[in-house]
């Protein structure tokens, strides 16, 4: 398979997603995630306050124990990872040598996760949440699975973004199938108003994204203007 | 100094620098402006593959926006697409005598004052990762030397990105070249808070940040997070627009 047919096959997956009475495009990632790389159950949490908590999506609901309980014992590939801002893999959790989650790695194995991989859902200096993959037999992923991996997180950082930038379940659906934006100023802009704004660069990305809806506008094109100065964005109360 | 001379200092160079926790951004940043001054061009770039398969800017030797422009252009078309696709180089002696070849390219590049252009493959571990990219400004070909030694500066950008550890549990090379894209991301970023917060265009910005960077001995990308940060402000970056960024 050409590599390029990895974001359509992504997209597919999310979009048929089978999610019994679930709108939640972040739990259609995780089932997504599951039906792709044929994991036990996959889980997504983010950031709130600047810190990890809870859990914001799951491939089904017995998974949110496992993704919840490395928040509660503050260890945990999904905390690694956090911490890392980079994957974190666990080809064998039953494996004795494994140090570095002795509570993670017991409660993990006895409900049946032997192996686990955390990606980071980030963008440059944002960062808003992890996502872990489970599995029920131990082994590393293939080349082509980890490539699926950091899609996935790729994906779903852009719908959680293009969700928290007010856009609608039809809109959502052209984010998606757009191409993620790779435009330098796009990237550029975010930091121009997060200075303008005083807000994080999560926040300044999520009001250039929100504008560019709003006006019905590509978002390279608002970017464009930004980074030229023919426009700026300014404080409200 | 002889070209050759020129040659065997940048190879010793590059070499030196890829120590323990060398910055992969300005090693390449680095290695794109020593391909301008030892190949015939007047612009080098680095595209790379990520994860989906989709060819992203990881290196250009001006970091001036036109010319990231360019080089993010061939997501679909280009030298750069073509040389990644076939795992070849590809060139085109004369941009203006093969207008079809590549339509929406080929207008972009001449609009920019080039005429001609050479892409060359990198490659890793039997992959190709990526393409190496260069601009001339008057139309013909590079030598059969020139391309040789293009050849070598692209294959030590791959293994530069390879050896440098971004990611701290790295498995395989789309791991590695994810996270060098992601740092890439974050220097974008870094430029826009620095333009905002100094009053000046981003392309100075860059030009700010990697004088800091060499003048403290501090890697490009930490300069980069320390100013979205906050940790270090604008004002102590300061304003060297247009003047030489100093050797080391």
């Amino acid at each position: 398979m050409m590599p390029t047919d990895r974001l359509s096959v992504v997209l597919r997956e999310i979009v048929e997603a089978d999610v019994d009475g679930s709108p939640s495009l972040v739990d259609h990632v995780c089932v997504a995630a599951v039906s792709l790389l044929s994991l036990k159950g996959a889980g997504l949490s983010l950031m709130v306050d600047g810190e990890l908590r809870g859990t914001a999506g799951v491939s089904e609901p017995g998974i949110a124990l496992v993704q919840e309980l490395q928040l509660t014992l503050g260890e945990g590939p999904c905390v690694d990872a956090w911490t890392n801002r980079a994957p974190v893999l666990e080809a064998d959790l039953a494996d004795p040598a494994i140090v570095r989650w002795p509570a993670f790695a017991r409660a993990g194995v006895d409900a049946g996760v032997l192996a686990v991989f955390a990606f980071p859902l980030h963008l440059g200096a944002i960062r808003i949440g992890v996502l872990v993959l489970y599995r029920g037999h131990p082994g590393m992923l293939n080349t082509d699975e980890m490539a699926y991996g950091l899609v996935l997180a790729d994906m779903a950082t852009q719908v959680l973004l293009a969700l928290q930038a007010g856009a609608s379940a039809d809109v959502l659906h052209e984010v998606l199938a757009s191409e993620p934006s790779h435009w330098a100023e796009v990237h550029q802009a975010t930091g121009m108003i997060s200075v303008q704004l005083g807000v994080s660069l999560d926040e300044a990305f999520v009001r250039l994204r929100a504008h560019a809806f709003a006006e019905g506008l590509p978002l390279r094109t608002v970017a464009r203007n930004i980074v030229t100065r023919r426009q700026r964005f300014q404080e409200t109360k | 100094m002889t070209r050759e001379q020129r040659i065997v200092e940048t190879f010793v160079e590059l070499a030196d620098t890829m120590v323990d926790h060398f910055d992969v951004i300005e090693f390449l940043h680095r290695l794109a402006e020593r391909c301008v001054e030892l190949l015939d061009c007047a612009e080098a770039g680095l595209l790379l593959v990520d994860a989906a398969g989709v060819l992203r800017v990881m290196a250009s030797s001006s970091e001036r926006s036109d010319a990231l422009d360019l080089l993010q252009s061939q997501n679909e078309e280009g030298p750069c697409f073509e040389a990644y696709q076939r795992g070849v180089p590809v060139s085109s002696g004369s941009l203006t005598g093969d207008p079809a070849r590549w339509p929406t390219f080929a207008p972009m590049a001449l609009q920019k004052g080039f005429r001609s252009v050479q892409a060359i493959p990198m490659r890793a571990r039997g992959e190709t990762i990526g393409a190496l990219n260069l601009f001339r400004a008057t139309t013909g070909y590079l030598v059969e030397q020139d391309l040789l030694l293009g050849q070598g500066m692209a294959d030590i950008a791959a293994i530069a990105l390879l050896q440098e550890r971004t990611v701290r549990e790295a498995h395989g090379v789309v791991e590695q070249l994810q996270g060098a894209l992601s740092s890439r991301v974050m220097i974008e970023q870094a430029k826009g808070v620095l333009a905002e917060r100094a009053h000046i265009g981003v392309d100075a910005a860059f030009v700010r940040m990697r004088a800091h960077a060499r003048e403290h001995n501090l890697r490009l990308s930490n300069v980069a997070r320390d100013l979205i940060d906050g940790r270090i402000d604008a004002a102590s970056l300061g304003s060297t627009d247009g003047a030489s960024i100093p050797e080391r």
